[in-house]
Order: structure tokens, then sequence, then C-alpha cells
């Protein structure tokens, strides 16, 4: 269990909770409770049937035939963007929501890069009959519209963040102010598996049905639980938590993350954290940081909302720093090839978070035997501006 | 020489006004200034906060004024040149206040040692867990004489105020209200029921109020209850418009101390 969080919430250098006193109370009442609610057997059992009838889990595993024609290797779509709402963001909101309800709290924040992950929350809150108010940086609402008037149509509140690059990290500020300010009805869910711990555990937790599942399928499929390659991207890496999950003690699957070198990874406009990250404190924990040498977080770029963002959780710095998970950068150009490509081949438009997993797979050297699983995290409806933008299809 | 914020404590344990402002704001070379201008004008006690990217303690005020800092370009070694140089002409009490990610990058260790060689007497870092102060910075701290203070909230429990009381020294910082920095208004009745709580635990160290303290009226009520109040966001907007520094800090302590 060398890769498993501490009791303290660290992942050998990376994670802990480095928090203000102002929010010291909730993360504790959280830490404190948050193995025992999700334990309790009527907690898994609202969670599971919810997964099931209104997510619409297990979500398939898809043996893409083109696409492994061309890259030569058994390649293997986890279709997470056949989840209600089009991305695996809605896993750790239906756990959370649960766990706030058991918490007692009647309203509920959240932060959104994308807006999937908004539009989760907006989504179970509505089921759940709860408040809810959503923060996103201006520029991701505009270059995510859909998603902005998907979550108001939810009859959620979202608020801009008008700070930094007003993208992700501002929002995530302005989310932990708002939770300062309300620290006794409010629970906030945090969308990715960053934030003070123990958020990146519970989140992880949350999205490892993921990995749960593609067991059970390749058993199926191949006779055999574990794959070659798990292949996800990172924004602050909750698609890739849950997809690495139940092989990351299984040495033989590599896994592999890839990041979002924007630009390119020289250009200054990039989010491939573990490429320019240092160690860090931002949002409550200790994890790999794009920052100055003053210790000042770098604005990131990235053409995908969701991967934009100057660190990931501290499990994946510590999966980086070990060597148990390899990270990729890939630009933006690479990543619209990427999503077009699999379009084309296989009939699916990804989510651009999701073509950066994909334009992985150009970059590899398989053997015809290889069996690659990637998490096709997300679809690509709310990013049809972002591909007409862009141009070249 | 005794540290200047246990010696203040020693003293004064009524009425001790301590104002916070940001190094490099409104420019560069104001930090300095503004010290001798409080000193000059009657404050006991100076916090001077550590600029950094994303201040999520903090308010509109306190947040933009950290951008206008960093982008004037302050960091944390010119602002421990510029404590030197306060402390050639002034004794009031320093603090550096901060968000931990500048001082990690700095070095804990190095940061502490050389904050007390520049001649502040005490640090707060919000958002460095009690914990890790204790295992890897209390006695590094103790051998400098270099004082610490926790905050504690109206959430906090009664035996994390023990807590946080015993691992602080100079004084404790009570935080008036769930809130980030710069609320304006009069203090609720729950306040009041919160200071009048803190003034009759036991704790070891006195306990100044901050956040929300914006006027002679808010600065005289927390006084009634602690030792006295921290003055922030209100500063910092008064310097914002400020075309005479010396006589508006001037104006500015004298209203807060005495109405007017
Ligand atoms: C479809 C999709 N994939 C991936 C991400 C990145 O988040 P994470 O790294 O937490 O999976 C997002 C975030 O918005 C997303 O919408």
């Amino acid at each position: 269990m060398k890769y498993a969080v501490t009791d303290e919430g660290y992942y050998g250098n990376f994670g802990g909770a480095y928090i203000p006193e102002m929010l010291y109370p909730n993360v504790e009442e959280l830490r404190e409770r948050y193995l025992d609610i999700i334990g309790q057997s009527s907690f898994q059992e609202e969670f599971n049937k919810l997964l099931k009838d209104f997510v619409g889990r297990p979500t398939p595993l898809f043996l893409a035939n083109r696409l492994s024609e061309k890259y030569k290797a058994s390649i293997y779509l986890k279709r997470e963007d056949l989840c209600h709402t089009g991305a695996h963001k809605v896993n750790n909101t239906i756990g959370q929501i649960l766990v706030a309800k058991a918490l007692g709290k009647s309203k509920i924040i959240a932060e959104t890069g994308a807006g999937q992950h908004g539009v989760a929350t907006a989504t179970v809150c509505a089921l759940m009959g709860m408040d809810c108010i959503v923060y996103m940086g201006k520029h991701d609402m505009e270059r995510q519209k859909p998603n902005v008037e998907r979550m108001r149509i939810l009859g959620a509140k979202v608020v801009p963040a008008l700070s930094g690059s007003m993208t992700l990290k501002d929002a995530t500020n302005e989310a932990m102010r708002h939770w300062i300010n309300n620290p006794t009805d409010t629970h906030y869910i945090i969308g990715s598996v960053v934030g003070p711990h123990p958020y990146p555990d519970m989140v992880a937790r949350f999205q490892s049905v993921i990995s749960q599942e593609i067991k059970a399928q390749l058993i199926q499929e191949i006779g055999n639980p574990y794959p070659d390659y798990v292949i996800a991207c990172v924004g602050g890496g909750s698609n890739a938590a849950g997809a690495f999950y139940h092989f990351i003690n299984e040495e033989q699957v590599t896994l592999i993350g890839a990041e979002a070198a924007g630009k390119g990874v020289d250009s200054g406009e990039s989010a491939a954290t573990t490429v320019l990250g240092k160690p860090g404190v931002l949002h409550g924990s200790k994890t790999l940081l794009m920052q100055t040498a003053d210790g000042q977080v770098i604005e990131p770029y990235s053409i995908s909302a969701g991967l934009d963002y100057p660190g990931i959780g501290p499990m994946h710095a510590h999966l980086f720093e070990t060597g148990r998970a390899q990270f990729m950068s890939i630009t933006d150009e690479e990543a619209m090839l990427a999503g077009i490509e699999l379009s084309r081949l296989e009939g699916i438009i990804p989510a651009i978070e999701t073509a950066h997993a994909l334009a992985v797979l150009d970059k590899m050297e398989f053997d015809k035997d290889d069996v690659v699983v990637i998490n096709l995290s997300g679809r690509g409806d709310k990013d049809l501006d972002t591909y007409i933008k862009w141009g070249k299809y | 020489m005794e540290n200047r914020l246990k010696t203040l404590f020693k003293k004064k344990s009524k009425n001790v006004l301590s104002i916070f402002y940001t190094a490099g704001f409104p420019t560069h070379k104001d930090t300095v200034a503004i010290a001798q201008y409080l000193e000059a004008a009657g404050a006991d006690l100076i916090e001077i906060g550590i600029p950094f990217s994303d201040p999520v303690a903090d308010g509109p005020t306190i947040q933009a004024s950290n951008k206008v800092a960093l982008d004037g370009g302050m960091t944390l070694p010119i602002l421990l040149a510029q404590v030197k140089e306060i402390r050639k002409q002034v004794k009031l009490p320093i603090v550096l206040m901060g968000y931990l990610n500048p001082v990690i990058q700095y070095g804990v260790e190095r940061f502490i040692k050389e904050a007390k060689a520049a001649g502040a007497d005490g640090l707060i870092l919000p958002d460095l867990p009690l914990v890790e102060f204790q295992t890897h910075y209390q006695s590094l701290m103790q051998a400098e004489d270099l004082c610490m203070s926790f905050l504690i909230s109206p959430t906090t429990s009664e035996e994390r105020i023990y807590k946080i009381d015993a691992a602080s020294t100079g004084f404790v910082y009570a935080v008036s209200a769930s809130s980030t920095t710069g609320a304006k208004g009069d203090f609720q009745p729950e306040q009041l029921a919160y200071f009048e709580k803190l003034s009759k635990l036991n704790m070891q160290n006195q306990h100044l109020i901050g956040f929300g303290i914006h006027d002679h009226q808010t600065f005289s009520k927390a006084c009634e209850y602690g030792a006295g109040a921290i003055v922030g966001s209100a500063f910092i907007s008064m310097l914002e418009k400020s075309n005479d520094l010396e006589k508006d800090i001037h104006l500015f302590v004298t209203r807060l101390k005495k109405g007017n």
C-alpha cells in the first residue's frame, strides 16, 4: 500500500491540510467522518443505486477497432462520456452530495473549469433539493457557454471569478472564500483530487468505480483484469485517479497521465505541471505547483478549461515522484487533432480535456498484443465552440 | 534585548492598536515610510503582509493590494531588506504575516532566521498547520526568540483554542467573524457573545481581535473584550486613496483611537 494516503493525509511528500483556521473545523469534521459515512451500508446502497439508475453505470468498455488498427494494439475506451451529464465528474458529486446530507449541510458550493463539475454539482443539487452556487472563471464562462446555461437551467447560481487569469484556480479561490464566509450550513464539493485532506482521498474513492468496472469488464473481454496501459488526462487528476485506482499496486500496469502543454512546455503558455512545477502549497495541499522562484503561482494556460490549472493532485505528484506513473505533455494542437481523429475513426467527439489522453497514442510504440485502456473522461458537446474556432476539420 | 512583542504585552494589555498593511503597497518604496508614520501616529504594533498571488483568506481590498504589490515587483528578499531599513528608526514590534508558499520557497528555517536578524519580532503564517509548526519550527523559533501567533475563529472549539494558545507566543489572533478580511458594519450580537466567551477563557496569551475592525466604534468595542485590535483592510483602503501618506496615516490612527 505504498501509494495509499496516510492517516495524516500524505502521499509521500505531498498532501496534508494547509488551511487557515477559519476552514479548519469544516475540513476536520469531514476528515473525522468521511470514512465512516461512506463505509456505511446504507450509504453504499444509495450511492450505487444512483450510479446505476441516475448516472447510467456501469459505463461500457468499448473496443475501438479502427483506432486499434491504426495504433497497432487493442485499444479500449472507458466510456465515461456516457455518464449522465457527459463526464466522469458526476461520480464524485453523487458521492459528495450524500456526504453533505449525512453531515447535515443544506447548501452546496463548487468551483468549475470546463463547467462539467459545475453541471454535475448543479445536477445532484437539483436531484436532492439543495441550494447550489458554482464559481467559474469569467474566461471559462465565455469558452464553455453551454455549460453555464445548463447550470442555470438546473437552478444553480453561477458566479464569475474575476481575479487572476479568470480560470479554474481563481474559481477555486472564490469557492474557498465563500466557504470561509459560510462555514456552518455549506459543504464545498471540490471537483478533483485536489484541496486539503481528506478531499483528494475522498474524491479518488468516489471515482475509483471507473477502474473497478474496467477490471470486471476486462475479465469478460480478455479473461484478465489487468491491461498493459491505462491512459487518462490530468487536470487536477480525478478521472486519472479513478482510472488508476485499482491498478496502482499492480506494477505491471503502466499508468500514463496526459497533461496540457498548451502552446508548448517552453512557450510560457502551458499547464504541464510535472514539467514546470515544483513542490508548493496551494488550495490546501502540498503538491507540484507551477510557480515563480518567489513562490507566486504562475497563471497556467490550456485550450481546455478543465486542464487549465497550475497544480495536480498530491496523489499524482507522488505517482510522478516515485515514477509509478508517467506523465506526458500534450499541446493544444496535438489534442485537437486527436479529438478530430476519434470523431472520424470511432464516431465519438471527445471533450478537449479527454483529447489530450487520446493524443498520447501517437507518441507510443505498442506491441501488437498490448491491451490499452483510455479513460474517455467526457464528451465534446460543451466544446463545439472551441472545435469550430479551431476550424481544422 | 527582549522581544519587542513580549515587552509590549507586558506593559500594555488594553487598547493595543495593531495595523496591518501589505508590503509594497501602494508602491514598492512605501513599506518603510508607512512604518515610520505609523509609529509617529501612535500605533502599537505593525503587521506587514507578504504578498501572495492567491490570498484565499482575504477579501477584495487586501487581494487587490497583493496584486499591486506583486505587479510592482515586491518579493520576500526585498521585504526583509526593508524590515532592516525600518529597524534603523522604528522601535515598534514588527510581525510578518503571509501565506505559506512564498515562505516555503524561500526556505522556512532560513526565513525564520533572517526575519529575526532583520528585526522582526513575530510571524503569522495562517495556513501553516499547528502540528507541522510544532514538529519542525517551534524550537527554532524559541531559540531565535521570535514569536508565533496562530489564528482562532468563531468556529474553533474551546479545546482547540487552548491548544492554539499553548503553541502561540506574543499574542493570539482572534478572527472576529467567520469571514474573509474586510468586513464592514458593526459587530453582530453573536460576535459580541464570542468576544465575551474569549475574554473569559483562561488563555496564557493576550489576544487581539482582527477582521472587520474599520473605525473608532469597532476598534473600541473590540478593545472592551481583548487586549486590542488589528486593523487591515480599512487602513489599506485609506492608503489607496491617499495623496499624503504621512498626514493621512496620522489622521487615520488618531480617529481610530479617539473618534472624530
Ligand atoms: C471531460 C473532462 N475530463 C477531464 C477533466 C479534468 O479534471 P480531472 O483531472 O480532475 O479529471 C475535466 C474537468 O473539467 C473534464 O471536464
